[in-house]
């Protein structure tokens, strides 16, 4: 699993990515209230804006963490978007990006790097 | 995402407006129960140039919840408190009326117990504050009004008493005290178990009470929609108040997160977003707050700044009007935003001032200006947010029903 600065985590099976945001995050943002799936589809850059999380008060762009093109999002989040706070790194995944280069990767953070960033 | 941690940064309180985003922390002043904000793990945020609590462990979400079903205690000492008393040799009556010069509220006819909504209005029908007023013997027993007003606007609220009517009346802003709000059904039965008098109050009544806790002055009012107290007490004595309160079952800490969604869901107006100088009190919807005596053709009629432009929109409505909105997705709607009557975004016709997510209205609420003719419930305005038109309702206010006890 790698981690970026922006508080999202990928984990690649194959050649697909998964993507979501970490415990830390979630726990900042508070409950969410509304996920904005609307806009996660096509080829993305990296650090477009893929998603919209919403709590409460406030809402916090998502962004796409690589080059690629999102193949998924989690329809789940529509009736429950609490399940990012439940389960951020499981069932609260947001959206499946095929990589346009798998290597990329490894530029980003591992669990280590991103804890010492967070604590 | 960015900053999580500063994930209410674009939240839309009272305090975000009137400060600059580059306020140091060092410059905020703290309240009398900052040590005990902490103590109890709140998170700590510049507001009307105060630090205060935006939310504490439980969560805006769960705090607005608990509000509604229990009773929640708020840190709203950040708000002015202001005696107005007669000058030697003057009466109460002279005193109202020297704010009556200031307001379009009826001073003169409010009963000594009662406290009643006013604002402060400017030359050009616009409200440069929105406050309490409350009329009642101070502390020693001498006849005075107790004013509570909004903290990001009380040192020009004082200024602006002193330059009007500082000749006529003594102006006695409060240093350092403390103002708690108890919210929520269960408030009475907590509070009556300190001052066991509050249970004979009803909505707006005002008195003074004396118990272990020590001396306050109690309002039965709030900005929640629930029924509840407003609590004034000694500095000294804050924190030990708040401990007893908090000491309750029923009673949890809540931050202005949940302040500002609960005040939203009833309807209420945050001045700064909802109600500001360029904005009169009817096309505000305030009409209701505006007594007889001082409307056209009555016992006082007008009298304070802005009349002349108030008075036609009295008579012949306002030309944009302040109205509930419902958007018809899930997404809550983050103003400023503007509001269309077309899918296509051409040409707004309002504006969104308050939006976000209504916990208790299971959905996202909001509140802004429309052109009048576009006012009824029920009407489809297209609120442009991400580059999408969002459709919302026109809808009647408050989202939920308000409890007080009349």
């Amino acid at each position: 699993m790698k981690f970026t600065e922006d508080h999202e985590w990928i984990r690649l099976e194959g050649d697909i990515a998964t993507i979501g945001i970490t415990e830390h995050a979630t726990v900042q943002l508070g409950d969410l209230v509304f996920v904005d799936l609307s806009d996660a589809e096509g080829d993305m850059s990296k650090g477009d804006t893929a998603v919209v999380v919403e709590s409460v008060k406030a809402a916090s762009d998502v962004y796409a963490p690589l080059d690629g093109e999102i193949v998924a999002t989690n329809e789940a989040l529509n009736d429950n978007p609490g399940l990012v706070n439940e389960d951020p790194m499981g069932d609260g995944w947001l959206f499946k990006m095929k990589l346009a280069n798998a290597g990329d990767l490894d530029a980003l953070m591992d669990e280590a790097a991103y804890k010492a960033l967070t604590d | 995402m960015r900053n999580p941690s500063k994930g209410f940064g674009r939240c839309c309180l009272e305090g975000a407006r009137s400060m600059s985003s580059a306020q140091q922390t060092s410059d905020l002043k703290t309240t009398p129960l900052y040590d005990l904000h902490q103590e109890l793990g709140g998170k700590m945020v510049p507001f009307a140039g105060y630090s205060l609590p935006v939310q504490y462990p439980l969560g805006v979400l769960k705090e607005h919840l608990w509000v509604r079903q229990s009773a929640g205690l708020f840190d709203v000492s950040h708000m002015g408190q202001i005696w107005l008393r007669p000058k030697a040799g003057g009466s109460l009556d002279d005193v109202c009326l020297a704010l009556e010069s200031l307001v379009p509220q009826d001073i003169l006819g409010l009963r000594v117990g009662r406290q009643r909504y006013a604002f402060f209005t400017n030359e050009a029908g616009g409200l440069r504050d929105d406050l309490m007023v409350a009329k009642t013997p101070d502390a020693s027993g001498q006849d005075a009004l107790f004013l509570v007003v909004n903290g990001a606007c009380k040192a020009e609220d004082l200024a602006h008493m002193q330059a009007e009517i500082g000749g006529r009346v003594d102006i006695e802003m409060l240093d350092g005290r403390a103002l708690l709000a108890l919210q929520g059904p269960a408030a009475e039965a907590a509070l009556a178990a300190h001052y066991p008098g509050v249970v004979d109050m009803t909505f707006m009544q005002v008195g003074h009470f004396d118990g272990p806790l020590g001396a306050v002055f109690i309002s039965r009012s709030g900005y929640s929609g629930e029924d509840g107290f407003e609590i004034s007490v000694a500095a000294d004595q804050a924190e030990a108040l708040a401990r007893a309160l908090l000491a309750h079952d029923a009673v949890e800490p809540i931050g202005l997160g949940a302040r500002d969604s609960l005040r939203l869901e009833a309807g209420l107006c945050l001045y700064g977003n909802d109600l500001d100088p360029s904005t009169s009190p009817v096309e505000a919807d305030l009409v209701w707050g505006m007594q007889k005596a001082r409307k056209a053709g009555g016992a006082r009629e007008g009298g304070y700044p802005g009349w002349s432009v108030i008075a036609p929109q009295l008579a012949d409505g306002p030309a944009v009007k302040r109205v509930g909105l419902k958007p018809e997705g899930r997404a809550p709607l983050r103003p400023p935003i503007d509001l269309f009557a077309v899918e296509a975004l051409s040409q707004p016709i309002g504006r969104v001032t308050s939006g976000g997510f209504g916990p208790s209205a299971e959905g996202p609420v909001a509140m802004g200006y429309v052109s009048a003719q576009l006012a009824q419930p029920g009407q489809r305005l297209y609120a442009s947010q991400r580059n999408k038109a969002m459709p919302v309702l026109v809808a009647a206010l408050p989202f939920v029903s308000q409890r007080y006890k009349r």
